[in-house]
């Protein structure tokens, strides 16, 4: 129990290698799967041991921190921990199947390869205390996603990977200039240790630099608006379970290691009293939102659809974080959670689509519904979540978003989300449309229903969308006490 | 005169702006690459330039050694280099099949194709 923080991070890793020196049957999707379970209940262990006995301090090879590189796990980090790992144990079984027909036969070992080290890099992302290791496992998740998203079949997913990898590594950079700047400030990486010296310095304009190069440089990771730009392509075109995990995963990792900076490193005190955080934040995110929600309007492929939506709701997350109030904060990471599901959801659905008609465009989905209902269901119970109708998870954050606007007054931000969820109906609807009122076309008449290996996980994902709308003491109790501990009230 | 005495800064500047201007305006995806590279190099120095003190020797304990430099910057920078090496091996692989599949490597050619495809 006491090695758990490593093993959440030794076991994925070492299975990564391992799967890339299996053959290319079922084996390496068979030991990707239980290892991702298994991460799955060791993240739920620990999270139950966190609840229980507090932050634990993991000094990684017995070096003491602040000198060693620390795991600390508090409530926001087993938290993460387990939206990342929860959909790991959801998206590798599907994988199975639907990798199966997407990936070319001899490159599947290392696929799950790269499935692993991905899934290992966001793991470590969360779980480090230590701001250059953050760097270093960032680095790991990304290279590792840049070369899933190249394996899917069409052509542009070369070039949407490029576009991801130059993005993507100059949004690493400048994290990395912030932490140098940080480093010549203080003399050290150690997160705990940042947060208790940078008060003394925090006048220096080193300091101020330092803000704006990690804000902007996490910025580009998590996909903020206006720079964005690389993630609808990569979405796209990347394989469905890589588009169904990294949506749900890598970009809400981000959103974590902005709260971390912002609420723990530079203090909440620093980064939106001193700084003027807040305005900049909200006003990105709320022109995000209109903007891409319009884009995801004009869609034609239902994958890209998503993807532009998946920014709009970014902005959902960063709106409610930024007004650094305790129900800000747990609106936001509340739909960090929520979105996690939903999107993951939603993504497996069109790949179940994709693996029986090997196209997620709009219009060859029309009539679909009669042909395969199960599948259908899901997306329309998924896009019900993402619209935020009352009894799903949707519903929960955008109730506490609205809530944490009117507590300071700003109606207009609570009228802004409830009008983007309108625009939210629009494209939801597009696709409901298509499938369910048009007529099955006659060349599709023999598409059956997806198989059970791959209706299964995505099931799972809509009964936790449906589970966490109605019972919310977990997702909003941990995202609750994660907001408190943030804003310094409390363990 | 302060700023000639930073002169290891004044380089960091300018090669971090020419790196990313690069990368912006350049269209050739190889010279993206480049610029890329050039950015990277100029956090490898401005980490190095934290690390080192005047007049300080290497980190080893000798007689008659007080003023050593601050090893852990370059040891952090050996692993970014590590990590700007895998991010540049891919990058090339990707144009590698980039150009496989469209005959290109110029990004308004690749659009073009893209539009008409």
């Amino acid at each position: 129990m006491e090695q758990l923080p490593a093993l959440l991070i030794v076991i994925p890793l070492m299975s990564a290698p391992l799967c890339a020196a299996l053959p290319n049957n079922r084996l390496p999707w068979l030991l990707a799967t239980t290892v991702s379970w298994a991460v799955f209940v060791m993240a739920v262990l620990l999270a139950l041991q966190v609840l229980d006995t507090g932050t634990i301090s993991y000094a990684m090879g017995g070096w003491q921190p602040p000198w060693g590189i620390e795991y600390r796990i508090d409530t926001l980090n087993a938290f993460v921990l387990l939206i990342v790992s929860g959909i790991g144990a959801a998206v590798t079984p599907f994988s199975g199947r639907s990798a199966g027909k997407e990936i070319p036969a001899d490159r599947l070992s290392l696929y799950y390869c790269l499935f692993m080290l991905t899934y290992t890099g966001l793991m470590g992302i969360t779980i480090t205390g230590d701001i250059f290791n953050l760097f270093v496992f960032l680095e790991i998740s990304s290279l590792s996603s840049y070369a899933l998203i190249s394996l899917g079949r069409d052509r542009r997913a070369l070039t949407a990977a490029y576009q991801y990898l130059i993005m993507g590594t100059i949004g690493a950079t400048f994290y990395i200039i912030g932490v140098g700047l940080l480093y010549a400030m203080t003399g050290t990486l150690n997160m705990a240790d940042l947060a208790h010296l940078l008060p003394s310095v925090s006048g220096a304009r080193t300091v101020h630099t330092a803000l704006a190069f990690i804000v902007a440089g996490v910025g580009l990771k998590l996909a903020l608006f206006p720079v964005h730009l690389w993630l609808p392509n990569a979405y796209t075109y990347a394989p469905s379970p890589v588009s169904a995990f990294i949506s749900a995963t890598a970009t809400k990792v981000a959103v974590y290691v902005l709260v971390r900076m912002l609420f723990t490193v530079f203090g909440v005190h620093y980064s939106f009293h001193v700084m003027p955080l807040t305005p900049i934040l909200v006003a990105l995110s709320l022109v995000g939102i209109f903007v891409t929600s319009l884009f995801a309007l004009s869609q034609l492929d239902a994958k890209r659809l998503l993807a532009y939506s998946s920014v709009a709701q970014i902005g959902y997350m960063i709106a409610g974080l930024s007004l650094a109030t305790t129900l800000g904060v747990t609106a936001g990471l509340t739909h960090l959670f929520n979105h996690a599901l939903m999107k993951g959801c939603l993504f497996l659905a069109l790949g179940c689509v994709a693996y029986r008609i090997g196209s997620t465009r709009i219009r060859d989905m029309e009539g679909l519904a009669h042909a395969m209902p199960w599948t259908f269901s899901a997306f329309a119970l998924g896009g019900l979540s993402l619209i935020g109708v009352p009894l799903t998870a949707g519903f929960v954050s955008k109730w506490y978003l609205i809530l944490a606007a009117l507590e300071l007054g700003w109606w207009w931000l609570a009228v802004a989300v409830l009008a983007a969820s309108l625009i939210a109906v629009a494209y939801v609807w597009k696709v409901i449309e298509a499938a369910w009122f048009r007529p099955l076309p006659e060349d599709r008449r023999d598409v059956r229903e997806a198989p059970l290996a791959l209706l299964v996980p995505t099931w799972a994902l809509v009964l936790a969308n449906l589970y966490f709308g109605i019972d919310t003491r977990w997702s909003v109790g941990m995202a609750q006490l994660a907001a408190k501990s943030l804003l310094g009230g409390g363990p | 005169m302060i700023l000639l005495g930073h002169y290891n800064y004044l380089i960091v500047v300018f090669l971090m702006m020419a790196g990313f201007y690069t990368v912006i305006s350049r269209g050739n995806l190889v010279k993206k690459i480049i610029g890329l590279n050039i950015f990277q190099t100029s956090v490898f120095i401005l980490y190095i330039s934290l690390g080192n003190i005047k007049g300080g020797a290497a980190p080893i304990i000798a007689e008659g050694v007080k003023v050593y430099s601050n090893p852990l910057p370059s040891v952090l920078i050996l692993t970014a280099i590590v990590v700007g090496v895998a991010t540049t091996a891919l990058a090339l692989a990707l144009v590698v099949r980039i150009r496989e599949a469209y005959g290109t490597v110029e990004e308004d050619e690749i659009h073009r194709q893209d539009e008409d495809f």
